[in-house]
């Protein structure tokens, strides 16, 4: 079955866009943030013209229909990620806001102290670094880190040394932003499990292209966000085994997430609301549903081969241009379709400047994980990435783009 | 084309060739900067003397990994600066902050100083492109900063 990309990109009002002149909009930058179809932008439109009020609270028939529509939209969500239960979904602003929130949690059940050992990536994006590094100062633990072979993986071969029995969490990306190399998250999640540690998955590039089942990858916590995946901005969601989110406490402390409020003390509500504090995104929720339910309805087995297909090429392409060095693997296998490469002689600024100049919407600079590109031994990169509604004449596009790049600086 | 009116042969040419390149001695304070933007870096010297009562920039040297804009701007800065009262230098280094400030100049009927500027003029055509102002700016900001601690040091020197 072969996927018809174009019929795709016309449930994306925005791909009709020119830019710099008449230039039609080349959308490469997914990875950042994906478009959106009209069926998302419809749904949230439709709930503030028809169905806005507030949730839960209200005994009016909006109150009812706007609850229905949020909690519709989780139910939708825990389906898509093949969750076992919709309370076991948590929603958050982003995924960052989803790792905070089990940092802080922890943090607060007193889970770690010194002596304890929190294990992450050289990959990983500063979401998944910097609320550790807090939790570790917070708290005295040690921050520890796998490192990253020069072609882009985890070097697992230090495993058994880093993760050991002081480990209490083991925080990973699922599928690189920068390389786009997909990491053997279950195996690592078994090794630490082994060791008595919990597991968090990063999983923000890998939900969108539909690769998510939490009852069979293994982990404790899986936080992802509803703008990379066709949804609204302001809107995430933290996956994470119902046990635990009983056991553990609040993060953030307000309305909704309470069950009784007297003046020195208060109990809390049951999960997922436990971890709701106020009045949440609303519409954005519904819109994150609309964009589940649209993912849904497209071939999403097809959609991948379609993008490992672009991915392919585009790698065969970018290869064969000279002074341009691909970061990661070159080939597509265990990996998703973020492409970063450095141009010898040109820096990302001036590339992404110059395919901008065609219509070429990419990203440079370090994309939220600098001290990966230390790792590699790169100051910064430009990246490029696929998502179901790109083609290949966009690819050819961009490999062009790059060669007029390197014209313009007088390096090829 | 409007990619043309940003990268004049001028900044192209700097950044080939950039002026005043390299970290040197003596020098009375020193910064590293990045752009929030991200992907530019500097480290920057200013070395300053009192010259009858008014400092004066004597050296700035750097060590800068960045696109063409922000290694341009830093030596055309450099450029600029050196050998200039600091009193001057920051005249110049506000009438820059300006140009990238003025996204339309030409229709606002006022037209970048030359005189002030000298070679600087040519960073014009970033101010249409706002991404890009940041690394356009990097320089005069860590430049700026590092006067000021250089001035600091200069004054306890002085107090003693």
């Amino acid at each position: 079955m072969s996927f018809d990309v174009a019929r795709v990109r016309k449930d994306f009002p925005i791909l009709e866009r020119t830019v710099r002149d008449g230039k039609p909009l080349i959308y490469l930058d997914s990875a950042n943030t994906s478009q959106k179809p009209r069926q998302v932008i419809d749904a949230m439109t439709d709930f503030y013209e028809r169905h806005n009020a507030n949730i839960h609270r209200a005994t009016h028939q909006l109150g009812e229909e706007a609850t229905e529509a949020y909690e519709g939209a989780r139910i939708k969500v825990a389906g898509f990620i093949g969750a076992p239960d919709e309370t076991e979904v948590v929603f958050t602003k982003n995924v960052s806001e989803a790792v905070n929130l089990v940092a802080y949690s922890i943090g607060n059940a007193g889970l770690l102290g010194e002596g304890d050992e929190i294990v992450i990536s050289e990959m990983e994006h500063h979401s998944n670094i910097v609320p550790w590094q807090l939790l570790c100062q917070r708290t005295g633990a040690r921050l520890r880190w796998f490192s990253v072979t020069p072609d882009g993986r985890l070097d697992l071969s230090r495993a058994g040394e880093l993760i050991n029995e002081r480990t209490r969490l083991v925080a990973i990306a699922h599928q690189s932003n920068v390389l786009g190399t997909i990491n053997p998250v279950t195996e690592i999640a078994a090794r630490a499990h082994a060791a008595g540690a919990l597991v968090l998955v990063d999983a923000a590039q890998s939900v969108p292209h539909g690769l998510m089942d939490v009852s069979t990858l293994g982990a404790d916590f899986v936080g992802f966000t509803g703008h990379k995946m066709c949804g609204p901005t302001g809107i995430g969601a933290l996956w994470a085994r119902r046990e635990l989110l009983d056991e553990l406490p609040p993060f953030l402390g307000g309305g909704e997430m309470i069950e009784s409020v007297w003046m020195d003390h208060s109990t809390y509500a049951q999960p997922p609301h436990k971890f709701e504090a106020g009045t949440m995104p609303i519409a954005e929720a519904v819109g994150l549903g609309a964009a589940v339910g649209y993912l849904s309805e497209v071939d999403l087995a097809a959609a991948w081969a379609h993008e490992q297909q672009l991915l392919g090429h585009a790698l065969r392409a970018l290869s064969e241009i000279d002074g341009l060095r691909i970061l990661g693997p070159a080939e597509p296998v265990d990996r998703g379709s973020a492409i970063s490469f450095t141009v010898e002689g040109v820096h990302p600024h001036d590339v992404s400047q110059v395919l901008d100049d065609q219509g070429i919407a990419v990203r440079a600079g370090h994309h939220c994980a600098w001290p990966l590109h230390r790792a590699l031994g790169v100051q910064s990169s430009t990246r490029a990435s696929l998502y179901l509604y790109n083609t290949i004449d966009e690819v050819d596009a961009l490999a062009d783009g790059i060669r007029k790049a390197q014209n313009f600086f007088g390096v090829a | 084309m409007q990619l043309e009116s940003m990268y004049q042969e001028i900044i192209l040419d700097h950044y080939r060739h950039p002026h005043h390149r390299g970290l040197r001695e003596p020098f009375d304070a020193e910064v590293h900067h990045v752009n929030p933007t991200c992907g530019d870096e500097i480290t920057l010297r200013v070395a300053v003397k009192d010259a009858d009562g008014e400092p004066e920039i004597t050296d700035v040297s750097y060590d800068a990994l960045g696109c063409s804009i922000s290694q341009a701007s830093a030596s055309v800065l450099t450029d600029l600066v050196i050998g200039k009262p600091v009193s001057e230098a920051m005249e110049i280094s506000d009438a820059f902050l300006d140009l990238m400030h003025s996204r339309d100049s030409a229709a606002n009927g006022s037209e970048p100083d030359d005189e002030i500027l000298g070679d600087a003029v040519v960073f014009a055509g970033v101010a249409k492109y706002p991404a890009r102002i940041k690394c356009a700016l990097l320089g005069w900001m860590a430049w700026k900063d590092a006067t000021a601690r250089a001035l600091g040091s200069l004054e306890l020197e002085e107090q003693k």
